[in-house]
């Protein structure tokens, strides 16, 4: 896994130069990009940091100080990343629940190992909140992000075939899409993860099948709208191949619909994950799944809040940063075609 | 007309066709009988007890071909599992289920009315809030209120439907209380009281979402050229929104609507749940954690069909509300 946490890093890092390059390069996407962060400065500001505390919980290796006094000899062979190194979890840890900043144990009484040190107090384990809110925010975007990765050349594959090429091709892909879209698909989701298996591949796979859809209809549509252009009808008069076609004349007219979708995605992607996690079939180590946890907590007397309270905080802060900045690039980029996502 | 509405029916039939072919992928091939077969009877079971659990849910035939008949016979592909999920689905014969053996068709009478005593208010109430929410902050447009009104949407949107959930159990139940916090009852007469606080929190956590595109829906609306001569003739603001704006805003609306109902069923799933109601989404939960593939088998189903029903009626429905669209 450790090849697996670090190669993601590197593919996440590239594309995200190359995407840099290309907006860079192109004065329409660089001004609106100059537009976006104008109008969303602090939105922008808030993503990097959760996409570097993220960064920081993906790089990872083998060996080093387990930290002291800890004596697990499992963690030694494990790849811990930056953030494990940081907070050392094996020792930074007590034995039940303690609030925030406190001194002592919350039953009992009992004196803490680091009185004072958890910001946001530890779980039933003794873990600590903070670094394990922390960890969500990886767990959080590789949601969103993996899945993008099986959604968005599926549903660009889709929607251009059958916008394109039109007939045949498009009855049998809008048959399959409007048969896909005709299921509630929080009911399609559980039943593809009942039938593929519980497991964060399994859920991530399992919400791209439900989501390229909207994409791909989307995709559908413009597609239909853009090989009527003259340019592209010229660019057929004069022999261009239609693979030609599709990649120069049809595919950067999409691109603003890829981002924008993309960014929409992203935040109901997290939210259904924490649907999935309250049903028992979630992604290991998501917020959804703390929130799970400590709901019952809530109801306890007197009242374990931290954990609840930690994991929602974060899950709404990121989701609300995402949900602005999507609105602030669909109004940058297409302030059209896109008001029912 | 007519034509048109039997040549969407057609479609809509093809349709779940096609979802049934989905489902038989997913539920006979993805997972195959024999799986679910050892997660019912236990993976040490001896084999006549596992042939005898796939005899009695009748997942003992072959699944496209039977080679038992001649390649001329036509049961050989009609005795299949393929053929006979077809015909119990569109026949609404669902079997039993594959946890405890209850009849599914009796479960899901049973789960219908407090599902639907859940959902619908839930839906009536969160349409009419929104809409008339949306449409004062449209009344407002263009100023602060407007903005903050927006601002209060996107966050609303950011809250994980779980957490209006448990902070409104919480919050009202506990705290306030002034609703039980959890349990159903048959008696009319109080049934309301359990229902009250589902009810409040799932409007509450629609009302983000909702606002926000009907706003936006409005705010396309007030600048047409015919508002503008409507408020030159001296109309006032308020019988502009009502009398013209909101009906020339009903098409989208409608579609908006149509689409919110398979959500209905998503926000059920959970509060059901969390207030111990013993209806659809409920069920859905206990298939989940039992195993039980058939009745999630028919659960998709069922979904499905009233999505494409709801999807049908909507087209049909254009057709009356709006004359321009042609029938085509």
């Amino acid at each position: 896994m450790v090849w697996l946490s670090n190669g993601a890093v590197v593919v996440v890092l590239a594309l995200a130069s190359l995407a840099g390059i290309a907006v860079r390069r192109n004065p329409l996407w660089h001004d609106a990009m100059r537009r976006l962060a104008r109008r969303r400065p602090i939105t922008l500001m808030a993503l990097s940091v959760f996409g570097l505390i993220a960064l920081l919980d993906s790089v990872c290796w083998v060996g080093g100080e387990t930290g002291p006094g800890s004596g697990d000899a499992v963690a030694a062979y494990e790849a811990r990343s930056l953030l494990d190194r940081w907070f050392e979890p094996e020792s930074f840890r007590e034995r039940s629940y303690s609030a925030p900043f406190a001194a002592e144990e919350f039953y009992g009484a009992a004196p803490l190992e680091h009185p004072g040190e958890h910001w946001l107090g530890t779980d039933v384990l003794g873990r600590d909140v903070f670094f394990l809110t922390l960890k969500g925010f990886r767990v959080a975007l590789l949601i969103g992000g993996f899945t993008s990765l099986i959604v968005i050349p599926i549903a660009l594959a889709f929607g251009i075939a059958a916008g394109y090429f039109g007939g045949r091709v498009d009855d049998a892909v809008f048959f399959l899409i409007s048969t896909l879209a005709s299921i509630p698909s929080l009911l399609l989701l559980i039943a593809l993860i009942m039938v593929l298996g519980r497991g964060t591949t399994q859920v991530c796979i399992a919400l791209g099948i439900t989501s390229w859809v909207s994409l791909a209809r989307l995709v559908r549509a413009e597609t239909f709208r853009l090989r009527e252009l003259d340019y592209v009808e010229a660019a057929r008069a004069l022999g261009v191949s239609e693979f030609q076609i599709i990649l120069r004349h049809i595919l950067p007219n999409l691109a603003h619909l890829v981002v924008i979708t993309f960014v929409l995605l992203f935040s109901s992607m997290v939210l259904a994950e924490t649907i999935l996690a309250y049903l028992g079939v979630g992604v290991d180590g998501s917020w959804g799944q703390m929130i799970d946890r400590a709901k019952d907590e809530f109801s306890r007397d007197p009242v374990v809040w931290w954990n609840l309270s930690a994991a929602s905080a974060a899950l709404f802060a990121l989701l609300l940063s995402v949900n602005l900045l999507g609105d602030a690039l669909r109004d940058v980029l297409d302030p059209r075609t896109l008001r029912e996502l | 007309m007519w034509a048109y509405v039997v040549r969407r029916l057609l479609y809509g039939f093809i349709t779940v066709l096609g979802v049934l072919f989905l489902l038989f992928l997913l539920f006979f091939t993805v997972a195959n009988p024999e799986d679910i077969a050892r997660k019912a009877v236990g993976e040490k079971a001896s084999p006549e007890v596992y042939a005898q659990w796939l005899e009695n849910h009748g997942y003992d035939r072959p699944l496209f071909v039977n080679p038992e008949y001649p390649t001329s016979s036509l049961a050989r592909y009609t005795d299949t599992l393929l053929a006979s999920h077809y015909h119990d689905m569109l026949t609404f014969d669902f079997g039993r289920s594959d946890a405890d053996d209850t009849p599914i068709s009796a479960r899901l009478r049973e789960g219908a009315l407090p599902s639907l005593l859940l959902t619908f208010p839930v839906f009536l109430g969160g349409l009419l809030f929104s809409i008339a929410l949306s449409l004062l902050i449209a009344l407002f447009r263009d100023t602060y209120i407007d903005r903050m009104a927006v601002v209060l949407c996107v966050a609303a949107m950011s809250i994980a439907t779980l957490l209006y959930i448990i902070f409104g159990q919480f919050l009202i139940g506990k705290v306030l209380r002034w609703f039980p916090i959890s349990g159903f009852s048959g008696d009319p007469a109080v049934v309301w009281r359990f229902l009250a606080l589902p009810v409040m929190i799932g409007i509450l956590a629609s009302l983000g979402p909702d606002i926000r595109f009907y706003r936006t829906i409005f705010l396309e609306e007030a600048h047409r050229d015919y508002v503008r001569t409507a408020r030159a003739k001296g109309c006032g603001e308020g019988s502009l929104m009502a009398n013209h704006i909101l009906r020339n805003a009903m098409l989208p609306i409608l579609t908006r609507v149509v689409t919110t109902i398979p959500f209905l069923f998503v926000g059920s799933l959970l509060s059901e749940n969390f207030f111990g109601i013993p209806g659809l989404g409920a069920l859905t939960v206990e298939a989940i954690n039992g195993n039980d593939f058939s009745t999630l088998r028919t659960m998709v189903y069922i979904g499905a069909l009233l999505f494409i029903g709801a999807q049908i009626l909507t087209d049909v429905t254009y057709t009356i509300a709006d004359p321009r669209v042609r029938l085509g």
